[in-house]
């Protein structure tokens, strides 16, 4: 066994042993913490699959902001989650769950084991078609060419989300903001680490961004870094989140998927097709779809980890 | 790949395919950007668009007598999406269309912004979700592709779910949640058979999986994992346990859509699956199984229905029988028989739809007139509100199958072709349902018949009573649908060009 | 046994594992972190596929990564959804449960007209 297989196999086992710890730590809180631990440990499992679009997205928003979100939901939910004993279930019942759970487990790796070592790809073809965007990462091609209808239609998936999350707001904090209020004093710690990183990560966002025309990276990852530098300025409360009425902030939600769907059905008028794109125009327009996009999801990703709104509107 | 490259020939009116899922998620994000009242006028604005949509792509295929196609962005699969329209996706794309406006023109009242134009939060959540179910069953209805399937199931989530607690009480919250948790792991188990097929065959797209699907291990176990993931999202016995709270404790109008639309959705990714993408399957035994499910459906949720002490909860458990009938087509996939018996679970989706629309916003119009839905409070108030109750006993002679209905079709159809089949056991349920069925709408309709007029806190207004009566006999006309019509489903079903060939 | 089949070993244990969690606790954050379990698997699956779909050059096929990618976001926004009803559902209630019965209590005062 060469080195790099024992990494993989006490890797595997210690992705495996921080999942079952997720499971059945003590209390919410010590398994929420378990759980950004390990989606760290997954983005390298991504990074030996050579997939490293994925370890990015993984480590940005798989581990990064959902545990924001859970660390934070744990937080507040402290002190509230004892189980009623009329939930519990019996031992029988858990008995039952766990064969169940075990036979799908067992018919899925039993399935993984049959794949052959050289599965159908559609690499060729994606690489025979990747010159027309002009793009030099197939992993862009496919989510801004390829298969835009699906990453268009998700990005309305995530403008859902945030009114189904606002949804859930009091009557009378409706078009309030949600999360606190701007600090007088900020706590000072929080406030320098916030004011250090926040440039820096900026930086490194529109960096992501940037080249994920052609390496790794891309609109979900360089916006998932921007957002996590919005949420940790929110969290130094150097700022506030913003109401949920403001005209911007409703245009920084949809104008990712707006101007994706209008370039979509601005190619059926000039390029024969809804979402093609005009030859030697594809690059460009990509970018350009891909930086609304880049900006609506740092936006976007802060508001669904914010909550709803939680302070009466100010006029 | 001569073959493929045919199945791609963009069909003339194609790209009229795109227009029912583009259109609507314009809508949501304009209402959403806009606010206010805008949100109400762009929802109601472009419903008797998305009906033009849908009739004109029924008549192309009408017409053409062959599926619509069409490739999107120039990428043929495998490599891109197709979205593809049969007659089953055009009947179900009519009826969305016809459903929406009924349930919008319902909610104008309960959903309605100030006169000075703030915005509140129930009118803008409920009319760009509303747009947002549009899209979503026009994007599963003409999908092509099992991944951009597995999107318009997320979209159809996120859509739904928020409408269930939308008056924000603790047990609609509580409902929504279960909801959400059912729809989450059937999405799930669904898009984990997807990467086990893209594993085996490397393409997602319907029409060319069809072509190399083989009785595999991969195969059986991804059709095993998306049917289980479908099934909860459907609510079928035994996942049904999210539905009557979900669906009882929504505001009337959401839960018309709910239930006679939502649940849809899923049922016609699950025939999807078992008839176009994996004809290749030997179906005795699965569809044995779901039958056998949707049988237990039908006895347990009629059962459960002829408990309920609240009207909203009746009519939800009566869904849940009703969604088993649905299933009882499965068995009878194959053989002489298979076009009746894919007609009759047709049949039965369209019908339900229409009767249970009705009689969801029929509930919601004695909820309001008397301040309550208990069904032991409803002694006499079908002489106050007579118009409302006829649209109630109208739709449920569909439930019941009683002729003339839709559902009685539905029955006949199904019935007739397990008797051909030699199956005679789901004839025996189906009597059995229907008995059940009448059962629970005669405690509803007897003592409402009869007894001293209730005082109503206001009588329901008669423009809102139409449209649950146009729901309602919308119903009962589908009894007379022409043999045409039954020609129509058969186009574009993989089954019927194996008989043929 | 090559890494990728690792992995996808990986994967299925997940989803048996978010399973169980799933099913066996009764506490919506734990549930909503299990559903997270599973869905990582799944991507794990995707991930095997992907790395025993290397052509091309490429190390990996394309077209399931982007599908992980699209997967990931949208299990997040689920994974709000969620989490932002359980903390509802608490600050009305003082708990936060999925009791069946919960949703079918009838209001104490009949009157749940919309």
């Amino acid at each position: 066994m060469s080195v790099l297989q024992a990494l993989d196999v006490g890797l595997a086992f210690l992705v495996f042993a921080v999942a079952a710890w997720t499971v059945f730590a003590p209390g919410p809180f010590a398994a929420t913490v378990g759980y950004v631990v390990y989606g760290l440990l997954l983005s390298l499992v991504w990074i030996r699959l050579f997939a490293v679009d994925v370890a990015l997205t993984e480590a940005a928003i798989g581990s990064g902001v959902t545990g924001v979100l859970l660390i934070g939901a744990a937080a507040r939910l402290r002190g509230a989650e004892t189980t009623p004993a009329e939930e519990a279930l019996t031992g029988l019942t858990r008995l039952f769950a766990a064969g169940l759970c075990l036979l799908v487990a067992a018919a899925l790796a039993a399935v993984v084991l049959l794949l052959p070592d050289q599965g159908p790809t559609l690499a060729p073809q994606s690489m025979e078609r990747l010159p027309e965007t002009g793009l030099g990462n197939p992993v862009t091609a496919v989510l801004i060419a390829f298969r835009s209808f699906d990453t268009m239609l998700e990005k309305v998936v995530l403008v859902l989300g945030v009114v189904g999350v606002w949804s859930l707001a009091a009557d009378r904090y409706w078009g309030g903001a949600p999360g606190e209020a701007r600090a007088e004093r900020p706590e000072p710690t929080l406030a320098f680490f916030a004011q250090v990183l926040a440039p820096i990560g900026i930086l490194v966002g529109v960096h992501v961004f940037w080249v994920g025309a052609d390496e790794p990276g891309g609109a979900f990852q360089g916006g998932a870094i921007l957002a996590a530098m919005w949420m940790i300025v929110m969290m130094a409360r150097l700022t506030e989140a913003p109401q949920a009425s403001a005209f911007w902030l409703r245009l920084a939600l949809i104008a990712g998927p707006a101007v994706f769907l209008a370039a979509g059905v601005a190619g059926a008028v000039v390029a024969g097709g809804f979402f093609a794109y005009p030859p030697g125009l594809a690059k460009p327009l990509i970018l350009f779809i891909e930086t609304f996009m880049t900006f609506t999801i740092a936006v976007t990703l802060p508001m669904l980890v914010a909550g709803p709104p939680r302070r009466e509107p100010r006029r | 790949m001569t073959e493929g490259a045919s199945a791609f020939a963009a069909t003339a009116g194609g790209s009229l395919l795109a227009l029912p899922i583009l259109v609507p998620a314009a809508g949501v994000l304009l209402s959403f950007l806009l606010g206010g009242r805008q949100a109400e006028r762009i929802a109601l604005a472009l419903m008797p668009v998305q009906f033009g949509f849908a009739v004109a792509i029924a008549s192309l295929i009408w017409r053409s007598g062959q599926p619509l196609v069409y490739v999107l962005g120039g990428y043929a699969p495998p490599l891109g999406i197709a979205l593809r329209a049969d007659g089953f996706s055009a009947v179900m794309l009519v009826t969305t269309s016809l459903i929406m406006p009924a349930a919008g023109l319902y909610a104008r009242t309960n959903f309605a912004t100030p006169n000075d134009g703030t915005e509140r939060r129930a009118p803008l959540v409920f009319w760009t979700l509303l747009q947002a179910i549009q899209a979503a069953l026009s994007l599963i209805f003409l999908g092509g592709d099992l991944f951009n399937l597995y999107v318009a199931l997320e979209l159809l989530t996120f859509a739904a779910a928020p409408l269930v607690c939308l008056d924000g009480r603790p047990e609609t919250l509580a409902a929504a949640l279960r909801y959400l948790m059912f729809a989450l792991f059937g999405a799930l188990f669904y898009l984990l058979g997807v990467a086990l097929l893209y594993g085996a065959y490397g393409t997602l797209d319907i029409v060319l999986l069809s072509r190399q699907i083989r009785a595999e291990p991969a195969v059986w176990l991804a059709a095993g994992l998306m049917t289980a993931g479908l099934l909860a999202k459907t609510a079928l016995f035994p996942l049904h346990l999210w539905l009557p709270p979900a669906h009882a404790n929504a505001p009337a109008a959401a839960s018309a859509v709910l239930s006679g639309l939502v649940v849809k959705g899923s049922f016609f990714l699950i025939v999807r699956l078992w008839f176009n993408v994996l004809p290749a399957l030997p179906n005795a035994v699965p569809g044995a199984i779901l039958a056998a499910l949707g049988s237990a459906a039908i006895l347990a949720g009629s059962a459960l229905a002829l408990r309920q002490e609240r009207l909203k909860l009746l009519i939800a458990y009566s869904t849940v029988a009703q969604i088993g009938y649905l299933f009882l087509m499965f068995p009878l996939a194959s053989g002489p028989w298979s076009a009746e018996a894919f007609s009759g679970g047709v049949m039965q989706a369209l019908s339900h739809a229409f009767a249970k629309a009705a009689m969801f916003l029929s509930a919601g119009l004695i909820a309001e007139s008397l301040g309550h839905d208990r069904i032991a409070g409803l002694g006499g108030a079908g002489r106050a509100m007579p118009v409302t109750f006829l649209a109630l006993g109208l739709g449920g002679l569909s439930l019941m199958g009683l002729p003339p209905s839709g559902g009685f079709a539905a029955k006949w159809l199904l019935m007739k072709a397990s008797i051909e089949a030699g199956q005679w056991v789901w004839a025996v349920v189906m009597l059995a349902g229907g008995l059940l069925a009448g059962g629970y709408l005669y405690r509803v309709l007897a003592p409402a018949l009869s007894g001293n007029r209730p005082r109503l806190k206001s009588p329901p207004r008669r423009s809102r009573e139409n449209v649950a009566l146009a729901l309602a006999l919308a119903a009962v006309l589908l009894a007379f649908a022409p043999p045409t019509f039954f020609a129509f489903l058969q186009i574009g079903r993989p089954a019927a060009g194996a008989a043929l060939r | 046994m090559s890494s990728a089949t690792l992995a996808g070993l990986v994967g299925a244990a997940l989803v048996g594992l978010g399973l169980y969690g799933v099913i066996a606790d009764p506490q919506p954050l734990r549930k909503i972190l299990a559903f997270n379990l599973i869905g990582s698997g799944v991507f794990l699956v995707f991930g095997i596929v992907a790395r025993k779909g290397a052509a091309a050059g490429l190390s990996a096929d394309p077209v399931p990564q982007a599908m992980v990618i699209t997967g990931i976001v949208v299990a997040f926004a689920a994974s709000a959804l969620a989490v932002a009803l359980t903390l509802r559902l608490f600050e009305e209630t003082g708990r936060a449960t999925l009791r069946p019965d919960a949703g079918t209590k009838p209001p104490d005062d009949g009157a749940d007209a919309e």
